[in-house]
């Protein structure tokens, strides 16, 4: 049975051609988890505050007046989308495929990430239409709160992504820079778990319980 | 073919089956809120427990967390991570909703 292969972060590993970015990324890398798991747990209190906050609707609209499922869905789809190309960024990197290969799915993942925010800021505006503003209920400020954070985690995953190509455009390939795309990669995905959450207890949550 | 191009064929292959395994989950999910509607507790359960299982097969496929012996530490970290979100979740919710209860805002 052949062995597999070591694992010494989490994520995908750089691996044995790139031993020395691999070495590099070792303990950054458990550190950006551990701050991951920090921001994960900053989520958890936002969730906890909307579970709480669910009946609080003090006679404003409620989930059924103001979300949209299509969407919802489309959303879900496209941040999907992302994470695998992301993934595929990162394999590019890892088994030496051309430069260009990795900004393509540099590329395609902020062209979706981007797609995203835009769907998400029109579904903002068009409950705002409907009077679903933060300071209408305690149920709104709470969705407030927690979604767009979701938002604004992606607009700075954006930003890093434009960073990052511009410096493997100036800077080639380093340790450095391959060990910040591994990081880049993980908080991709983390925002990917985030987003479940977000559909399953604040969309679902809210049109069954609201 | 060489070694290293079948390396790179394998774990393609794990991310595009955790993209798979997404999103039928994804379809899965959206399929039943709209064949049975939202309304009752019995389809949210059904729900909940497929996104949970969304979540298991991201953190396999593409943040590659499993049992094996090294990434032993970054399991010990999400599980104590995991552990003090339900107890932040749990308790606000238990707390809160007792509360509501006593203040009789809660519809029964």
């Amino acid at each position: 049975m052949k062995r597999a292969p070591t694992h010494s972060y989490p994520g995908l590993n750089l691996g044995r051609r790139h031993a020395s970015a691999d070495k590099a990324s070792e303990v950054v890398t458990f550190g950006f988890w551990v701050f991951l798991m920090s921001d994960l747990v900053y989520f958890g209190l936002m969730f906890a505050i909307y579970i709480t906050m669910i009946d609080a609707q003090a006679g404003g609209p409620g989930p059924h007046e103001l979300f949209d499922l299509k969407s919802i869905f489309a959303q879900t789809l496209i941040l999907l989308t992302s994470s695998l190309t992301v993934g595929l960024a990162m394999l590019a990197l890892k088994y030496n495929l051309p430069r260009w290969r990795i900004v393509f799915w540099f590329f395609v993942t902020l062209v979706l990430g981007l797609s995203f925010l835009v769907l998400e800021i029109r579904d903002f505006m068009a409950m705002a239409d409907k009077g679903g503003v933060p300071q209408r209920s305690g149920f709104l400020s709470a969705f407030y709160g927690l979604v767009p954070l979701h938002g604004l985690h992606v607009t700075a995953g954006c930003i890093w992504l434009i960073v990052l190509g511009i410096q493997l455009r100036i800077f080639g390939l380093t340790d450095l820079l391959m060990s910040r795309v591994v990081r880049l990669a993980l908080f991709w995905h983390f925002l990917d778990l985030i987003w479940i959450g977000i559909i399953t207890i604040v969309y679902f949550g809210g049109l069954t319980y609201g | 073919m060489d070694k290293r191009s079948e390396m790179h064929r394998r774990e393609r292959r794990r991310y595009v089956i955790g993209y798979g395994g997404s999103l039928l989950l994804t379809f899965a999910v959206f399929g039943i809120a709209y064949r049975y509607g939202i309304e009752t507790p019995g389809v949210y359960l059904a729900i909940s427990l497929l996104g949970l299982a969304q979540l298991i097969v991201q953190l396999v496929y593409f943040l590659h967390i499993d049992r094996r012996r090294s990434s032993r530490e970054d399991l010990d970290l999400i599980l104590f991570s995991t552990m003090v979100l339900l107890i932040i979740i749990l308790g606000t919710v238990w707390i809160m909703g007792n509360l509501a209860v006593r203040m009789h805002t809660f519809p029964m």
